[in-house]
């Protein structure tokens, strides 16, 4: 490997026979780069669906109320149901179920909002400090709703970043601002602002106790929604997810007299078992490109080794020559595979480098649905340029060995 | 230098064996000029080929310079042909992405010679044969008579015991096959030994003894006033 007098050799043999070398390092570059385009894809669309799903804690299980629509023990469908709060506080304390965050939401009804003569068009929710962490809400100004808020019944609310940019131009930061909910004075205390972005920005949020009380609530509710602790393993947690709710389901239809195959009533949306469909997607996507990646592999293989064993055949005579001269069949091996390796391995590299360097510059830039910063992982990249070196140095041994073993004077007859 | 006693060979050809060589008996002193003529088919070839270990014998003993040859495997007859050997082939045998010098300087580098050494030696061998100033030339821009004169120098420069010429005026016309056999014969002047292989009598008179071979035995083996090549060029 070391031996200086070799590389020369290697070199000089490089140098005079430019299209053989470039074809064959054209087809172990190109293998390379696309196998490592393909998996950097797959990758980005795994980030993108695995993005799509960060925004609202995946795992919370949002509950609201629907219109029946089946008859049962003598009600008619199309009976609209309504939540209470002592289906929450049952579902909660009664149950026995693993809850880690929940919150309800109360939607006062016929309700304008103003901040001095402008009208806010955005929807009011009555809820409680835990939907911060229900809906990954992060704070721009001030704080959330807290459990004080609650239990005094405070009028006190919290805008989004969108409000704060579209209704409080002027000001630097809206909190202690005053906004009127039909003509009751709230106080501004916060501004959060939603990691999924604006479509989830159109909600001001005050306390659960105060909307009830002020805006004829009595102990309404609109929507319950929790949140189950995570667990390591993706199938586990979705069978949790998918357990809860058909306890909840269950509890609920039964309290409100629903029969137990109505699709209406109550309605429960479990992100996870859609989760788990995207996911199996993005799996199979990700099998598919590993499965394109290695056919496209095994091509470069078989590619590198044709080149190979048409290169050693096109030797044949210069072996003999060389045999004749004096060499010894280890150094006609060596010398053939010592140069598909350098071949192989510079090709390689420059492929990886030259895909690697598309990704790392393109990547970031791609705005796709589904598919964010496709990018590959270096380590399993360079296990593919040396899974296509040492196959170029396989591919170039058995040609090599015969082309050596062949007999001085048929090798010298080859034409 | 050359010592061969009943020299047996034969080939397998499907089920029936071809019996070619049947019992040669042969030497060659330090410093002959041998021409070993005979008809296609007569032998002359394998002979050369088992001289040259590019074959093996099957039978009957030969020592080169003392040194037995016999068994040998690949690595050692490589070692063996480079250290003792050097041919001359009809078709010249130059590898052709190389130029003239390149190509002469190629069995010194399996002398483990090195790089700048291996120039100036064949330089040295190029200028012998009269082809210094195309040293850098491919061998596809050399007409025919070039090529077997680089051919030589290649044979040369490893400074082998014996010098082995297998047709090596068959591709040429007379003019350019007097001209190497002129610097054949300057060669073996400077006191080479050199075996000839051909089928042209001209070409076997500018030796210094004839071998003739016939159906694996030899027929004739005599000493002869040697032919001058240099009065025809």
């Amino acid at each position: 490997m070391f031996d200086l007098e070799r590389w020369q050799e290697i070199f000089d043999t490089i140098r005079k026979n430019k299209l053989r070398t470039f074809l064959t390092g054209l087809s172990v570059a190109s293998g390379i780069f696309i196998l490592v385009i393909l998996l950097g894809f797959g990758q980005g669309m795994q980030n993108g669906i695995a993005q799509e799903f960060e925004s609202d804690a995946a795992t919370s299980v949002w509950i609201w109320t629907q219109t029946t629509q089946k008859e049962y023990k003598g009600l008619n469908p199309g009976r609209q149901i309504q939540f209470r709060n002592e289906d929450y506080t049952t579902i909660v304390d009664k149950m026995d179920l693993n809850i880690e965050n929940k919150s309800r939401f109360y939607r006062p009804q016929n309700i304008t909002t103003t901040y001095g003569n402008d009208a806010l068009i955005y929807q009011v929710l009555g809820t409680t400090s835990e939907v911060q962490f229900l809906e990954n809400e992060s704070m721009v100004f001030g704080r959330f709703l807290n459990e004080e808020d609650e239990n005094q019944s405070r009028k006190v609310a919290i805008i989004s970043a969108k409000i704060k940019k579209e209704a409080f131009k002027t000001i630097d930061n809206p909190v202690g601002e005053t906004i009127k909910i039909s003509d009751i004075p709230f106080t501004i205390v916060g501004v959060y602002k939603d990691k999924a972005g604006d479509q989830e920005e159109n909600r001001i949020f005050i306390p659960i106790s105060t909307a009830q009380k002020v805006f004829n609530g009595a102990d309404k509710l609109d929507n319950l929604v929790f949140s189950l602790p995570p667990v390591e393993d993706f199938d586990q947690a979705v069978a949790q997810s998918i357990a809860f709710k058909n306890k909840v389901e269950t509890y609920l239809k039964q309290k409100h007299t629903i029969a137990p195959d109505d699709e209406g009533g109550v309605g429960i949306f479990n992100p996870m078992e859609e989760a788990k469909r995207y996911y199996s997607l993005t799996g199979n996507i990700k099998f598919f490109f590993w499965f394109v990646g290695v056919c496209t592999i095994i091509a470069g293989v078989v590619g590198v080794s044709n080149i190979m064993l048409i290169v050693v055949k096109e030797r044949t005579k210069e072996i003999g020559i060389r045999k004749a001269l004096g060499a010894k069949p280890w150094s006609i091996i060596g010398m053939i595979i010592h140069e598909a390796i350098f071949v192989t391995a510079i090709s390689g590299f420059t492929g990886l480098i030259f895909s690697m360097g598309l990704l790392e510059i393109v990547g970031p830039n791609i705005e796709v649905d589904y598919i964010v910063n496709p990018s590959v992982d270096f380590n399993v990249a360079l296990a593919t340029v040396f899974l296509l070196v040492i196959a170029g140095a396989v591919a170039g041994f058995f040609p090599a060995w015969r082309a050596a073993s062949i007999h001085t004077i048929d090798a010298l007859r080859d034409e | 230098m050359i010592e061969i006693k009943n020299l047996h060979k034969s080939y397998k050809m499907g089920s029936n064996s071809l019996h070619v060589l049947k019992g040669i008996n042969f030497s060659v002193e330090e410093g002959e000029l041998v021409a070993i003529m005979g008809s296609s088919g007569s032998g002359k070839s394998t002979l050369l080929n088992i001289l040259g270990m590019l074959d093996e014998l099957d039978e009957g003993s030969y020592d080169l310079d003392g040194v037995p040859i016999k068994n040998l495997n690949e690595t050692k007859a490589a070692q063996y042909r480079n250290k003792f050997l050097g041919f001359i082939f009809q078709s010249f045998n130059l590898i052709n992405y190389k130029s003239a010098v390149e190509n002469v300087a190629l069995p010194l580098y399996y002398q483990k010679v090195g790089r700048k050494e291996r120039h100036e030696k064949a330089l040295k061998y190029l200028e012998q044969v009269g082809l210094k100033e195309w040293a850098t030339h491919l061998p596809s821009e050399l007409s025919g008579g070039q090529k077997q004169r680089v051919a030589i120098a290649r044979a040369m420069a490893a400074e082998p015991k014996v010098l082995l010429a297998d047709e090596p005026t068959g591709a040429l016309d007379s003019k350019t096959s007097y001209e190497v056999m002129d610097l054949i014969q300057k060669i073996n002047d400077a006191g080479n030994t050199i075996l000839v292989v051909t089928h042209e009598p001209d070409i076997a008179d500018m030796c210094k003894r004839i071998v003739h071979l016939k159906d694996g035995v030899i027929v004739e083996d005599k000493k002869i006033e040697q032919v001058r090549a240099s009065q025809y060029v």
